[in-house]
C-alpha cells in the first residue's frame, strides 16, 4: 500500500511524538512533586490538613525570640497576626536577625511548630523577599 | 559634576549617531558597490561617545562625585579604589552602560574585521545591531540614566553592597557581558544572512569565530560567578539552581548547541533552520536574563532595583525583537531540499543532531523550572519555588546517553560512517563500568544510578584521553573540550558523593566532638579595617587520620551599608577542599559554624577552564 519510505517516515514521526509526550509528562510530573509552596503563619493556622511535603514559611523574626544552643537555632516567625515556632539546625545566613524578614524552608510538625532545613539568605538590608512583603502586607 | 554632564550628552550624541547610521545604511544599501566610509567613521564616533560616557561614569565613581545619583547610591568615600571602579558596573545603570559599550565595540570590530563577505550583508548586520543599540540607548536615557543630578549634593554615599566587594565579582560582569553581548552580533548577522539567503557553509566559517568568542567568555563568566558564590555566599557549593544562575546557563546551552550546528554547517549545507533559530534564541535568552535579573522579578543579589517601568520597557523591547526576528525567519528562510532527509543514521552529523536535541531538552527543563514560578505567581498569585531535586531528577538520567554520544560521536565520519575500532570502544566501556562499580561499592553509595553515571562519564574520559595521546592533533579543540566536560561531570559526581558537612553552634573556647572530626574554636581576633570591622575566628580541626588544620574564617561588619558578610576560609589541595564559614547569631554568644570537606572542588574549576581552552584552540586554529 504505502512505500517503504513513507512507512519509515511515519514510524519516525510517531516515535518523535511519543518521546515528546513522554517528556512533557515527565517534566510536569516532576514539577508537581518538587514544587515548594510558600505560606505565611496565618495561612498555616487555617490549614485543614497538614501537608507532609516541604513548604516555605516567611515573615519577620520576632523580637527576643532567637535562642541558640549547641545544635539548634530556635526562633519565632511572625506576620503580626499569627506566629510559628521554628527549630533549625544548619547554617544561618548573615542577615538573619530579629525584626528582619526571613524565609524558612522545611516541614510542618504541627500548626505551631516548624522544622526548618534551610533558611534563605537575604542579600541586602533594604531588600525583602517578595513573599515576606506579601505576607506582611496582608496583616 | 562636569563629568556627569559630559557623560549624559555623550549618550544623547551616541543615540543620534545610531539614527544617522541607520539612515546612511539604508542609503548605502541601495548603492552597495562599496561600503560607505561614512558608516565606518560614524560607527567609530558612536563607540567613542559611549567610551567617553563610560569613562565619565568611572571618573565620577573614582572622585566620589555624589552629585551623581548613581554614585551616591552605590559608592562611599572609604571604599577602596578598586571597588570604586568596579562599582561602576556593580549597579543597574552602570551595568547597562557596560552592555552598551560592548554592543558598540563589537559592531565596530565586526565592521573592521569582516572581509570577503558581501557589502550588503555587512550593512544589514549593522542595521540590525543598531536597532538593538538604539533600544539600549533609549532604555538608558529614559528609564535608567546613570547621570541623574542630585541637589543638594550629599556628603556621603550609601555604599556598595559588601558582598559585591570582591575581586571575582569585580571582573565577573564584564566577562559575562562579553559573552552575552557577543551573541548580539550572531543574532544580527544571522538575521542579515537569512534576509539575503546566504546562510551557507561560507557564512558558517565566518560566523564561527564570533560564536566561539562569545562562548568562551560566557563559559568563563559563569565560572567566575560560580567561584564567587562558593566562597562568598557561604552556602558551601558551586551551583544552587538559583534562578539567576539558570538565566546564565540557558544562553550557554543554546550557544553550545549553536556552536555544534555551525560545525555541521561548515561541512555540509544542512541544519540551517537550527542555526538561525538558535542564533535568535541565544540572544533572546541573554536579553531575557537581563530582563529577569534587572526587573526585580527574581530575588537575588543581582536585583538592583524594583522599578516596574524598566521591566516593562525590556519586556516590550524583547517582544519586538523576537517578533521581528521570527518574521524575518518565516518570510525569508526557505530550507534547502537537501535538508534533514539526507541524514544517514550513523554519521557525525546525526550524532550531533541527537545531542542537540538533548541539549534542547536540558534547556527546556531549566527554562520551565525558572519561569514556572513567575508564571504561576502572575496567574494565581501563588508563591512557589522549584528546588534542585526537580533539575536533578530530570537532567541526570539523560546525561547518560548524552555522555555516551559525546564519546562515540566524534569517532564517526561525516555523511556516512561505520563504527571502527569496535573492540577498543567496547573494552573501554567494560573497563569504565568495572572501575565505577568498584568505586561506588567501596563507598556504599546508591549503587545503580551512580555506577551507570560514573561509567558514562569515565567512558568519555578514557576515550578522549586515549585520543589525545594517539590521534595527535587531529581535532584537538573538540578533544580537549569533551575531555574537560567528562572531567567536570566526574568531579561533580565525586564531589556530590563524598562531601561531608558538619554544622554546629559554638562559643569561643568550645570544642565540637564528632565521630570523625574534632573542631576546636580557639579564639577570635578583632581588627579595624578601612571600611569594615573584621572578626577573625581561629579553629583547629583534627580529622580521623589525626591530621590537624588551622582555619581562620572571617566576619566582616561593614559600616556603610551596615551589612555583615562572612569570608570562608578554604584550604585547597589537589584532592579536596576544606571549607569553613562562620556566622554571628544576633545577641548570642554562639557562632554558627559550618565545616565541609569537599573533594575535587579544584577540578570542577579546572575542568571548566579546560572546556573553554578547547574553544580557544578552535578559535586560534588555522583552517586547513
Amino acid at each position: 500500500m504505502y512505500g517503504r519510505k513513507v512507512k519509515l517516515r511515519f514510524l519516525f514521526i510517531s516515535l518523535i511524538l511519543i518521546t515528546l509526550i513522554l517528556t512533557v509528562f515527565l517534566v510536569l510530573k516532576s514539577l508537581e512533586e518538587n514544587v515548594v509552596y510558600f505560606q505565611s503563619p496565618s495561612e498555616i493556622k487555617t490549614l485543614t490538613e497538614l501537608d507532609k511535603s516541604k513548604i516555605r514559611v516567611g515573615g519577620m523574626v520576632k523580637k527576643n525570640s532567637i535562642n541558640v544552643n549547641s545544635d539548634e537555632v530556635n526562633f519565632i516567625i511572625t506576620d503580626f497576626k499569627n506566629e510559628i515556632n521554628v527549630s533549625y539546625s544548619g547554617a544561618v545566613p548573615n542577615l538573619f536577625a530579629e525584626e528582619k524578614g526571613v524565609v524558612a524552608e522545611g516541614f510542618l510538625k504541627d500548626r505551631n511548630f516548624f522544622s526548618a532545613t534551610k533558611i534563605l539568605a537575604k542579600h541586602d538590608e533594604n531588600y525583602m523577599p517578595p513573599e515576606v512583603k506579601k505576607a506582611l502586607e496582608e496583616k | 559634576m562636569i563629568y556627569s554632564v559630559v557623560g549624559h550628552y555623550s549618550l544623547i550624541l551616541g543615540l543620534c549617531i545610531g539614527l544617522i547610521l541607520v539612515y546612511f545604511s539604508i542609503q548605502n544599501f541601495r548603492n552597495f558597490n562599496q561600503l560607505d566610509n561614512k558608516i565606518l567613521s560614524f560607527s567609530f564616533l558612536q563607540l567613542f561617545f559611549v567610551v567617553v560616557s563610560f569613562l565619565a561614569l568611572v571618573i565620577s565613581f573614582i572622585t566620589s562625585d555624589f552629585s551623581n545619583e548613581t554614585v551616591f547610591n552605590n559608592s562611599h568615600t572609604t571604599k577602596p579604589l578598586f571597588y570604586k571602579i568596579s562599582g561602576t558596573w556593580g549597579n543597574h545603570e552602570g551595568s547597562l552602560l557596560l552592555w552598551l559599550l560592548v554592543l558598540t565595540l563589537f559592531i565596530f570590530i565586526f565592521l573592521l574585521r569582516t572581509k570577503n563577505q558581501p557589502i550588503k550583508y555587512k550593512i544589514l548586520t549593522l542595521v540590525f545591531q543598531q536597532v538593538i543599540i538604539i533600544g539600549f540607548f533609549l532604555f538608558l536615557i529614559l528609564t535608567s540614566n546613570p547621570f541623574n543630578y542630585l541637589f543638594p549634593v550629599p556628603n556621603e554615599g550609601l555604599g556598595l553592597n559588601p558582598i559585591l566587594q570582591d575581586p571575582a565579582l569585580a571582573i565577573h560582569p564584564p566577562i559575562l557581558y562579553l559573552g552575552y553581548v557577543g551573541s548580539s552580533i550572531i543574532f544580527s548577522s544571522a538575521l542579515a544572512a537569512t534576509s539575503l539567503k546566504m546562510v551557507s557553509t561560507n557564512w558558517a566559517i565566518h560566523i564561527k569565530k564570533w560564536v566561539l568568542i562569545s562562548w568562551i567568555f560566557l563559559t568563563l563568566g559563569i565560572l567566575l560567578g560560580s567561584i564567587w558564590a562558593y566562597y562568598e555566599l557561604g552556602w558551601g557549593g558551586f551551583w544552587f539552581w538559583d534562578p539567576v544562575e539558570n538565566v546564565s546557563l540557558m544562553p550557554w546551552l543554546a550557544l553550545t548547541t549553536l556552536l555544534h550546528c555551525i560545525l555541521v554547517l561548515e561541512r555540509k549545507e544542512t541544519l540551517t533552520s537550527w542555526v538561525i533559530i538558535l542564533s535568535i534564541a541565544t540572544f533572546t535568552l541573554s536579553m531575557c536574563g537581563t530582563f529577569l535579573v534587572r526587573s526585580g522579578i527574581l530575588n537575588s543579589v543581582h536585583t538592583f532595583a524594583n522599578d516596574p517601568e524598566r521591566g516593562l520597557f525590556i519586556l516590550i523591547f524583547l517582544f519586538t525583537l523576537i517578533f521581528l526576528s521570527l518574521l524575518i525567519f518565516f518570510v525569508f528562510h526557505k530550507p534547502g531540499q537537501n535538508n534533514q532527509a539526507n541524514f544517514f543514521w550513523l554519521s557525525k552529523e546525526t550524532s550531533i543532531l541527537i545531542n542537540n536535541w538533548f541539549m534542547m531538552y536540558f534547556l527546556s527543563v531549566v527554562l520551565i523550572g525558572t519561569v514556572y514560578p513567575i508564571f504561576l505567581d502572575v496567574i494565581s498569585s501563588q508563591k512557589i519555588s522549584v528546588g534542585p531535586p526537580f533539575y536533578h531528577k530530570l537532567i541526570i538520567p539523560f546525561l547518560i546517553p548524552f555522555l555516551l554520544m559525546m564519546a562515540i560521536g566524534p569517532k564517526l565520519k561525516w555523511i556516512k560512517s561505520d563504527l571502527k575500532d569496535k573492540i577498543y570502544l567496547f573494552s573501554l566501556l567494560v573497563i569504565s563500568v568495572l572501575i565505577s562499580f568498584f568505586i561506588v561499592k567501596n563507598f556504599n553509595a546508591n549503587v545503580l544510578v551512580n555506577t551507570i553515571l560514573i561509567s558514562a562519564a569515565l567512558y568519555l574520559f578514557f576515550i578522549t584521553l586515549r585520543d589525545f595521546f594517539i590521534k595527535k592533533y587531529k581535532n584537538l579543540a573538540q578533544n580537549i573540550a569533551h575531555f574537560g566536560f567528562s572531567l567536570l561531570i566526574l568531579s561533580i559526581l565525586f564531589n556530590n558523593l563524598f562531601s561531608s558537612e558538619i554544622i554546629t553552634n559554638l562559643k569561643v573556647g568550645e570544642t565540637y566532638n564528632g565521630s570523625k572530626t574534632k573542631i576546636v574554636f580557639e579564639s577570635i581576633n578583632q581588627k579595624k579595617q578601612k571600611n569594615y570591622n573584621s572578626i577573625i575566628a581561629n579553629f583547629s580541626i583534627t580529622n580521623s587520620e589525626g591530621i590537624n588544620n588551622n582555619l581562620s574564617p572571617e566576619l566582616r561588619i561593614y559600616n556603610q551599608p551596615k551589612i555583615t558578610t562572612s569570608e570562608a576560609d578554604i584550604k585547597t589541595t589537589l584532592m579536596k577542599d576544606k571549607f569553613i564559614v562562620i556566622n554571628l547569631v544576633q545577641n548570642q554568644d554562639y557562632f554558627n559554624v559550618r565545616y565541609q570537606v569537599k573533594p575535587f572542588m579544584l577540578w570542577i574549576w579546572l575542568s571548566v577552564m579546560i572546556i573553554s581552552l578547547g574553544g580557544l584552540i578552535s578559535l586560534l586554529k588555522k583552517r586547513t
